[in-house]
């Protein structure tokens, strides 16, 4: 394993921001660490840099433990959220950076420069001053100053974070087809599931200095692994119940479960493509609180009578208006029995 | 911060200690009830009272004068702007002893008012109050408008749009962040002239004297070492007082306020109303600014061919053993190395107090580091006087006493200036480079240090000021035969005759001209040096 933590433990003031971490990232890898702000992810990143010390536990790279190791001499690379360009250095001068800090020569030094800012796409910028660069731009000349050295591991704090949306759907898959490409191993944190989905080979979810959940991207978005995660993942629809045979006991009343699902008393998630509406008088009877279009469905609120607030997701032409009364099935395949 | 601790240990804590015992021992035995005995002495009741009238009224006076001053300079935008920032800036850094000088020519004696209409302020603390408004224009202006330009306008807007008159608007919004820096100047202007010794020195005549007159009175003409003594420990005690509050108003002034660029938050004055304003603020400046250092140049031409410049090269062999010219080159000599010792040690002092991780103790550091300014420079001298004249430590005859007693005054501004500016410097800045494979002494060198270049130079410029025009403690310690530029022109005014005053005149405005040319040359420095920023 490249990086291994074992309980690593960082407390601030008593209150544990890591709390007995243990995670693994092989080389090659993309790990993508998901989490609300407050979860402990960036003191996780920190904890591994060298830019935080331990409490409790240990951080191990290549197989050596790393206490006492200083942050310059651990071969990682770490771009932070708001890049941290130098101000005072132009676009070269700060690619460079590392290869300086590691005695490298300066004609070296100009080529890698070249090759990094092709590899980012800024091309021939190495003399512009970091100023008038646009949030994109710093966020690739970020990316190429932490790559220039070749880091054994790449780690990225929110790294596209202050950037706007379509911008940040575009360089999520250039980042992701970049890293293929120079096989980095990349231990990266995000409070934006689509970015995480998107970028890692493995999703760790945080919840309060702890890993709530970690798996492939398809196997948390399809089992989350709690209420928790399940919610933080955008779910809504989810409700205690008791599971008994093929079907759940719940607000909603009867909610068939799929096959072999654990049995007892149990927090259901129901996917919103899995809340069918019918005909008023069948089914749960509900009536539409609201209705937001989200581009390619329409996510209905409906409100049963003595129950929590239910989502269901509508193709665009068969959504019901606010105020419409309507009934409400469920679908097998959509409901999740978690813990 | 082994360095500073020391060399303020040395040369500020062993000599204060030294000036207490002098005052409170005799005979092997602590008299702690001589304070009672001095303080109760009617003449000394006395300077004490007008110590501290004289400073409330210049402060009000002061805030009075420069407050509007502070709101065209924040919020206005004309031509000449910054050329007038310049303007008002000089006397902050001018000799206390030429700006005495300027106001003597200004209202003294055969002054320029005494021949037009025959009015006289000399005589009257009006002169006093005048001269220290003069000084600390610049320090309401800087402090108060400089803040004042960074508060967000649409701070009042929102409160506008919230049904808040204009008048409501800036007083529930603008007036309370402003408060604390409205206090914090008001302190340090009063701190200021509470400890004021040239102008006083100068203008007060025999009539009016402060504190710090007073202890010089004490010890070179009355030669009551322990009276002198005593009366420092006074003063000391109350700029501690005076200190502790200015720490406390700087804390609360760093409470979050929403800061936005200066440059986006100035406009064009409008309206007949805001132009008469920034006329108003501008002839105030001319008046009380620009004209006494003008009168004190044109005074000090005011015979033909140079005549009093002339004179300054002769050796009269009266007070002085030799040409006052020559005092031009000591000043100079002692600046230099002044600024040496003040940038390192205040350097030093700055960069481990800027850690974040800097304890309590390191703190308290801090506000022991304002010291030096604040309990004055008479203070400093004195206790060089009495403490560094014997062994183990005897400097009394070498030269380096000078620079060593203005390097400790300009410490604290060194720190002033530097601190800021580290402490802005973002962590993560220093984190980014040592990820990147620097260590902690290259991430100083490349981080920290093109960062405060400006600032280093900055306080290197107010150190050299400081110490070039530095008069109360120098005027203790320097030897009879190297005068300092504002110890000659002090001495020749001490004597009579009208080539005294003139020569006096003469060597201020060359004092004047010797510390605004050191200004612009390294206001020069850093607009060359931005343009790498």
């Amino acid at each position: 394993m490249l990086v291994s933590l074992q309980d690593a433990t960082v407390r601030f003031g008593g209150r544990a921001v890591l709390d007995a971490v243990g995670l693994e990232v092989a080389e090659h890898e993309i790990v993508c660490v998901l989490g609300p702000s407050g979860s402990g992810k960036s003191t996780l990143l920190r904890a591994v840099a060298g830019l935080q010390p331990l409490d409790g536990g240990r951080v191990s790279l290549d197989g050596r433990n790393q206490a006492g190791v200083p942050a310059h001499r651990r071969g990682v690379g770490l771009m932070f959220q708001d890049h941290q360009l130098f101000p005072q250095r132009d676009v070269g001068g700060n690619v460079a950076f590392g290869l300086r800090m590691h005695g490298v020569s300066r004609r070296q030094q100009d080529e890698r420069v070249r090759e990094l800012l092709e590899l980012v796409g800024l091309p021939g910028a190495a003399g512009r001053a970091v100023a008038s660069l646009s949030g994109g731009e710093q966020q690739r000349v970020a990316l190429a100053r932490a790559l220039a050295p070749r880091p054994r591991l790449l780690m990225l704090d929110e790294p596209l974070g202050q950037l706007d949306r379509s911008l940040r759907e575009r360089l999520v898959v250039e980042l992701r087809e970049l890293f293929g490409q120079l096989g980095t191993t990349v231990l990266a944190v995000t409070h934006d599931q689509g970015e995480a989905f998107a970028l890692a080979d493995r999703v760790v979810v945080m919840r309060d200095g702890r890993i709530a959940q970690s798996g492939t991207p398809l196997e948390v978005w399809q089992r989350p692994a709690d209420a928790f995660v399940a919610r933080f993942l955008g779910f809504d629809n989810v409700v205690e119940g008791t599971v008994a045979g093929q079907a759940a006991d719940t607000p909603w009343g009867k909610l068939p479960v799929p096959e072999n699902a654990a049995q007892g008393t149990r927090t259901l998630l129901v996917r919103p493509a899995g809340v069918r509406l019918v005909e008023a008088g069948e089914g749960l009877p509900c009536t539409v609180a609201a209705r937001t279009f989200r581009g390619t469905h329409v996510a209905v609120q409906l409100q049963p009578e003595d129950a929590p607030r239910l989502e269901a997701a509508c193709a665009l032409q068969d959504a019901p208006e606010a105020g419409e009364r309507v009934g409400v099935e469920f679908d097998a395949a959509e409901v999740v029995v978690l813990d | 911060m082994a360095v500073p601790v020391a060399f303020f240990a040395v040369f500020f804590a062993w000599p204060v200690a030294a000036i207490v015992a002098r005052g409170f021992k005799a005979d092997g035995t602590w008299h702690f009830g001589r304070i009672a005995d001095v303080v109760t002495q009617s003449d000394i009741r006395h300077v004490l009272w007008f110590t501290t009238w004289q400073a409330l009224a210049s402060t009000a006076l002061t805030l009075l004068i420069a407050l509007p001053g502070a709101y065209v300079f924040a919020r206005f935008d004309f031509p000449g702007k910054q050329v007038l920032r310049a303007v008002v800036t000089v006397p902050f850094v001018l000799p206390t002893v030429v700006v005495g000088t300027a106001f003597l020519a200004l209202v003294g004696r055969g002054g320029l008012l005494d021949e037009l209409w025959g009015v006289r302020l000399d005589t009257t603390v009006w002169a006093i109050l005048l001269a220290h408004v003069f000084f600390n224009y610049a320090v309401v202006v800087r402090t108060v408008g400089g803040l004042w330009a960074q508060l967000d306008p649409r701070q009042e807007e929102a409160a506008r749009m919230l049904g808040a008159s204009p008048l409501r608007a800036w007083r529930k919004v603008t007036l309370p962040a402003l408060a604390p820096a409205v206090a914090a100047a008001a302190l340090m202007v009063f701190l200021f002239t509470f400890t004021s010794f040239g102008v006083v020195q100068i203008l007060g005549g025999p009539t009016f004297s402060t504190l710090e007159v007073e202890i010089y009175r004490q010890t070179s003409e009355i030669f009551d070492l322990s009276t002198a003594a005593v009366l420092t420990v006074v003063q000391f005690v109350a700029v501690g007082a005076l200190l502790a509050v200015h720490a406390w108003t700087v804390r609360r002034r760093e409470t979050a306020l929403r800061l936005v660029d200066a440059s986006v938050t100035a406009r064009r004055p409008r309206g007949a109303r805001e132009w008469g304003l920034l006329a108003g603020v501008l002839a105030t400046v001319a008046v009380l600014l620009v004209l006494p250092l003008a009168v004190l140049v044109q005074r000090s031409l005011d015979t033909p061919d140079f005549g009093y410049y002339r004179a300054l090269t002769h050796e009269d062999g009266g007070t002085f053993l030799v040409p006052p010219i020559e005092a031009i080159g000591n000043s100079l000599q002692y600046a230099v190395a002044a600024t040496a010792v003040a940038v390192v040690i205040g350097g030093l002092a700055a960069a481990a107090l800027a850690r974040r991780d800097a304890g309590r103790l390191v703190r308290g550091f801090d506000a022991l580091l304002m010291l030096p300014l604040g309990v004055s420079a008479v203070t400093v001298g004195f206790g060089f006087l009495i403490a560094l004249d014997e062994p183990p430590l005897d400097l009394r005859s070498s030269w380096i006493l000078v620079p060593l007693a203005q390097a400790l005054v300009g410490v604290p501004f060194v720190v002033r200036t530097m601190l800021p500016v580290l402490r802005a410097v973002d962590a993560r800045l220093r984190e980014a480079a040592a990820v990147l494979g620097a260590s902690p002494w290259r991430v100083w060198r490349e981080v920290d240090l093109p960062l405060v270049r400006r600032a280093l130079l900055v306080a290197a410029g107010f150190a050299f000021a400081v110490s070039l025009g530095e008069f109360g403690a120098t005027v203790f310690i320097a030897r009879p035969d190297r005068p300092t530029l504002p110890v000659a022109v002090a001495r020749l005014l001490g004597r009579p005759g009208e080539l005294n005053y003139g020569q006096a005149m003469a060597l201020s405005t060359i004092l004047m001209v010797v510390c605004a040319v050191a200004l612009l040359v390294l206001e020069r420095l850093r607009t060359d040096r931005t343009g790498e920023f």
